[in-house]
């Protein structure tokens, strides 16, 4: 298809418009954090810890010092001052509280292969074997890494203690756990294990002092601008003084929005030896210098009326922590807002453990809580005797119960019928184990997603230059889901200019400030800066062309007829009418014609609405009844994610979500050795991700119907909801093939034989 | 990764003169295994002896028997005419191993002689009898979901990882092996060890022998063959459970019968007392039911790898039932 068909678009938004960039990508042209060549590069490689908690005794660092090409051996005897590091709290930015890590500031360990070392060498291998040479001696202490041995431990976190209306606090709406006194009542814990971010592209960083206080990094992050400040507070220098490049990201999910010890870790190394210095994770470091979903524990209690409505759920859950941050996330909101139910009761712990910190991993927390509460909500529906479906119908809210508001939007009951059709609901039976296909087994199961519609404010520049092309840029990322190419089309659709005249620039500090790429909010808020930033731009244009000689005719027309062409403006209406750029620009001795804007959400509809996405996941798995392997066979995933601005990315993030969660429900868990403290899955032969062969056939639709109120664009999000929902998806469906009800994820063939 | 010599000899002499003399010598083939292995630290040979020069890669077949030269690539293998007519249980089970890049690297000797994939032989920070004798083994009281049921000592509880050799050791193949006394042919069923008390030692070559081919018997097994490997992803995963099955049957009786198991044991884990069981049986649910409890006697369990004692007869049965198309 490509690109004959792609030069046929007009790139208008709702397009299935091919990437603007996936043929640099594609073709290895696009460049990631690891593949910058600066001269006198230098390669880190990082020492972790073998025991979980204690302290270093003593460090060996002889040996690697003297192993050919060494530059340095860095611990903390020896590490350069971070000067942030000696302010007495240094605190943790969102999304945790407490300190994150001091890398090599003292001799303290607090998680297993915690960075004690780093050493630097002119090349990766020499640095590698190095690092094999430095041996530490420990004092070490009892460790804990159990969480399910550590449920007690379990604590409010601090925001929820200083500020009781916080989401993380203790909620109830009408009576607590009214489900003990329910007609038909229910009560299952559920588990999910750690599961760890692996995309494709390691954790990896280049780091440069071009002056003793002027540093630039390329870096593998989701945010540069928050990148940026929390580098300049570590090093004590103007933010301004602080470059973050993050040109490609090649899959982050969440891992790049906190900065993690290697980053650090690779920025004292360049200071030290006074180069620039590359330093990669391995795939085994990934599991433990990064963060990962936390496992937790979550409980339910449910109860009903005979004739299925929901009068009360309880829904608790501890999740485990580091014992230096405290990493929270929304496991329980979804509860509060997705059913109608009078009574419902939320408490939300976590449990510090010495292991490393959390992180956000997509569909933070709402993945996490769905898991429970769409599993209850099959269970209640199979104890009452309903189709799972007509069970959530029965209790299907258009006011939001949690605050009495409207929704902004919300196109449900829309999604529900077009998955049931297309999976073929009608053909699921009531009964567990009565579909079969050859030998095995066939379950039909769904699972509901929501994620707030955020919107922020992000600052757009927008430049017209003399060849009639827009440049826009912003200081964004793109973690995958195809950021630019829906800028570009949301550019084009406002300027009216094909997109291959359109530019948008992202991943550098040095433009304008925007937001982490995180929850779902990216084309809600940048997408709106874009359009905000045409608009202006276009406007301005009509002033530079109305004050050009001849420029009476552009005076009387509106900025929106204003038409960008090579070489001068014209009219949509009038096209002989014509203001040479040459004249625009003489007007203020610039080469180009630029505005930067800044777009908030602005009104009261914060106040006045509910703002969520939806998903609903329908599956078909077989399940193999002698050897227990679950295969899912359909994955019919629908989204009310108000406007989509490409149906082709938009798919791909629902793939890419529905792939993920088929992994949650049936792969993917890393395992602690309790004794050590210390992973034992950690690579990808052990951890399993799931490979092509686990992918079935998927298909994908949205509502497409705009939602007013976030923004004027109509967009609501998609990257989380493609994947909340999906594992309790799965896990309903392997109930109706099997008739067992699996509350521990992943779903391994042991769990069903 | 550790410094080392590299050599890469154009005689086969040359190379099992130069592993002979040096005892920290490895072949390197494929590489698939053992660079992995030298990056983590875990194996760190002082010099590679690198044979891929050597003419060791034909698929042939002599008299009564296909001989693979140990060189072949499994992608190959699997893909041959020749053994897909005359040894279609191999071709299942290097189908079943690894992915198409892996299997487009790794050779047939490679893959006999890959070390076990037991999380504690790859971490260099936890002891391991295999990896530093006498350092402890921390499967057996630790995360031992994926090891052994079958044959394992207080040593070691590793498993075996390949499922090529699975389908070897059911097909009666024997690994020829060149040394500095000469050749000579080990009956592949006598090729991997137990782990006893020296789990270091994988197999039984002698020090300086080189795997030079596979030798595979004709018989009757072209018809109702199956491997069977379960595993917790569709591919790209060792097995919990495998099963090498292949039966000749004739008017609905079984006139011989091969059966073997892969992640049950410190090698390939051939199940000569059910084969019998299964023999003059009519091809049935029954019979293969009896076979598979035949199978599993003497099977002993840890913590966390009980659900083998039901994976392992089930895996069997469902084998079995493939193999003869009983649904």
């Amino acid at each position: 298809m490509s690109e004959q068909l792609q030069k046929s678009q007009s790139g208008a938004i709702g397009e299935p418009m091919n990437r603007v960039d996936g043929r640099l990508k594609v073709t290895g042209a696009a460049k990631y954090s690891a593949e910058y060549e600066l001269p006198n590069l230098v390669h880190a490689v990082l020492v972790g810890s073998t025991i979980a908690k204690g302290s270093i005794k003593n460090i060996e660092t002889r040996q690697a010092e003297r192993a050919p090409g060494v530059l340095a051996v860095i611990t903390h005897l020896n590490s350069p001052k971070v000067p942030g590091f000696a302010e007495r709290d240094h605190p943790a930015e969102p999304p945790t509280a407490g300190q994150p890590l001091r890398v090599f500031h003292d001799n303290k360990v607090v998680f297993n292969d915690q960075p004690i070392a780093v050493v630097v060498a002119d090349t990766l291998e020499r640095a590698r074997y190095a690092a094999s040479l430095v041996k530490a001696q420990y004092d070490q202490d009892k460790h804990q890494t159990n969480l399910e041995a550590n449920l007690g431990q379990g604590y409010l976190p601090a925001q929820a203690k200083k500020n009781p209306k916080s989401p993380l606090a203790d909620y109830q709406r009408g009576e607590a756990d009214a489900y003990k006194n329910g007609a038909t009542k229910l009560e299952a814990e559920y588990v999910i294990p750690s599961e760890m971010h692996n995309p494709m592209e390691l954790q990896s960083i280049i780091a440069h002092w071009e002056a003793p206080d002027r540093l630039t990094v390329y870096d593998k992050t989701q945010a540069v601008i928050g990148t940026q400040r929390a580098f300049a507070k570590d090093w004590g220098i103007p933010e301004a003084n602080v470059k973050v490049i993050a040109t490609f990201v090649g899959g982050a999910f969440g891992n790049g929005l906190h900065n993690w010890p290697h980053e650090t870790a690779a920025i004292i190394a360049a200071k030290k030896v006074g180069r620039p210095v590359k330093l990669v994770l391995t795939r085994e470091q990934m599991f433990t210098m990064v963060g990962y979903r936390p496992y937790t524990w979550q409980k339910i209690g449910m109860s009903a009326t005979p004739d299925g409505k929901l009068t009360a759920i309880t829904h608790e859950s501890v999740g485990q922590t580091s014992t230096y941050e405290q990493f929270t996330e929304s496991t329980l909101q979804q509860t509060r807002m997705m059913y109608t139910a009078p009574n419902v009761t939320t408490r939300y712990r976590i449990a510090s453990l010495d292991v490393s910190t959390p992180v956000w991993m997509r569909g933070p927390g709402e993945a996490t809580g769905a898991f429970a509460l769409e599993s209850a909500m099959d269970e209640m529906a199979h104890a009452l005797n309903l189709d799972p479906l007509e069970f959530r119908l029965r209790n299907y809210t258009d006011t939001d119960p949690d605050n009495g508001k409207p929704w902004s939007t919300k196109y449900l009951k829309e999604c529900f019928q077009m998955g049931a059709e297309r999976i073929g609901w009608s053909n699921r039976k009531q009964q567990p184990g009565s579909v079969k296909s050859g030998e095995w087994l066939v379950g039909y199961g769904m699972g509901v997603g929501t994620f707030g519609a955020h919107r922020g404010s992000a600052k757009m520049k927008a430049i017209l230059t003399k060849k009639g092309t827009v440049v826009l840029q912003s200081a964004t990322t793109d973690i995958g889901p195809g950021t630019g190419t829906a800028m570009v089309q949301i550019a084009a659709t406002t300027l009216g200019l094909p997109p291959e005249k359109i530019t948008f620039q992202l991943g550098n500090s040095t433009f304008p400030t925007a937001p982490s790429q995180g929850g779902s909010s990216t084309v809600n808020t940048v997408g709106a800066a874009v359009q905000d930033a045409c608009i202006a731009l276009r406007e301005k244009l009509h002033q530079l062309a109305a004050a050009t000689p001849n420029g009476q005719v552009f005076s009387a027309a509106k900025p929106e007829d204003i038409v960008i062409m090579e070489g001068h403006l014209s009219l949509a209406n009038d096209k002989l009418a014509k203001a040479a750029y040459s004249d625009l620009l003489r007007q203020n001795n610039e080469a180009e014609v630029e505005v930067t804007i800044e777009s908030k959400p602005g009104g009261s509809d914060r106040d006045k609405y509910s703002m969520y996405s939806y998903s609903v996941h329908f599956v078909q798995v077989h399940v193999q009844p002698l050897t227990g392997e679950v295969r899912v066979k359909k994955v019919i995933s629908c989204a009310d994610a108000g406007t989509i601005v490409n149906q082709k990315t938009a798919g791909n993030q629902m793939m890419g979500g529905a792939v993920g969660g088929i992994g949650m429900a049936l792969t993917e868990g890393a395992v602690i050795d309790d004794r050590y403290g210390r992973y034992v899955t950690k690579d990808l032969a052990d951890y399993h991700v799931p490979v092509h062969a686990d992918a079935p056939n998927m298909e994908f639709a949205f509502v497409n119907k705009p939602d007013p109120h976030v923004n004027a664009l109509g967009t609501k999000g998609i990257g989380e909801i493609a994947i909340i929902g999906m594992a309790p998806a799965i896990a309903n469906a392997v109930f109706n093939a099997t008739g067992k009800r699996i509350r521990e994820l992943p779903i391994t063939p042991d769990k069903l034989i | 990764m550790n410094q080392f010599q590299y050599m890469r000899p154009t005689k086969q002499k040359a190379a099992i003169d130069a592993l002979a003399k040096d005892p920290n010598a490895k072949i390197i083939a494929g590489g698939t295994n053992l660079i992995d292995l030298m990056k983590r630290g875990v194996m760190t040979p002082l010099k590679l002896i690198d044979i891929n020069k050597l003419p060791l890669n034909k698929i042939e077949h002599e008299g009564n028997s296909t001989r693979i030269g140990a060189l072949a690539l499994n992608g190959a293998v699997a893909e041959d005419k020749l053994v897909l007519e005359k040894q279609p249980l191999l071709a299942q089970a290097l189908n079943a191993g690894a992915s198409a890049q892996l299997r487009n690297m790794a050779t047939v000797g490679g893959n006999m002689l890959q070390r076990t994939r037991c999380h504690y032989f790859y971490d260099t920070a936890l002891p391991c009898n295999k990896r530093e004798p006498g350092s402890g083994c921390g499967a057996l009281e630790g995360y031992n979901r994926m090891h052994a049921i079958f044959g394992f000592s207080d040593k070691c509880i590793a498993v075996h990882p390949s499922d090529m050799s699975v389908a070897l050791v059911a097909l009666d193949a024997t690994v020829l092996v060149s040394g500095p006394k000469g050749d000579r042919r080990i009956p592949f069923a006598e090729f991997h060890r137990l782990p006893g008390d020296t789990p270091q030692q994988d197999t039984n070559l002698a020090q300086g022998e080189l795997v030079t081919a596979v030798e595979i018997p004709d018989a009757a097994f072209t018809k109702h063959v199956h491997y069977l490997k379960v595993r917790e992803r569709a591919s790209y995963a060792f097995a919990l459970v495998s099963v090498a099955a292949a039966l000749s049957i004739d008017n609905n009786t079984i006139k011989d019968a091969r059966l073997a198991m892969g992640g049950v044991a410190h090698k390939p884990w051939r199940l000569t007392e059910a084969e019998k069981a299964l023999i003059g049986k009519p091809a049935t649910e029954e019979t293969f039911r009896q076979a598979a409890e035949v199978a599993m006697r003497g099977a002993k369990a840890f913590k966390y790898n009980a659900y083998k004692l039901k994976l392992a007869p089930n895996s069997i049965v469902q084998a079995l039932k493939t193999a003869a198309a009983v649904a």
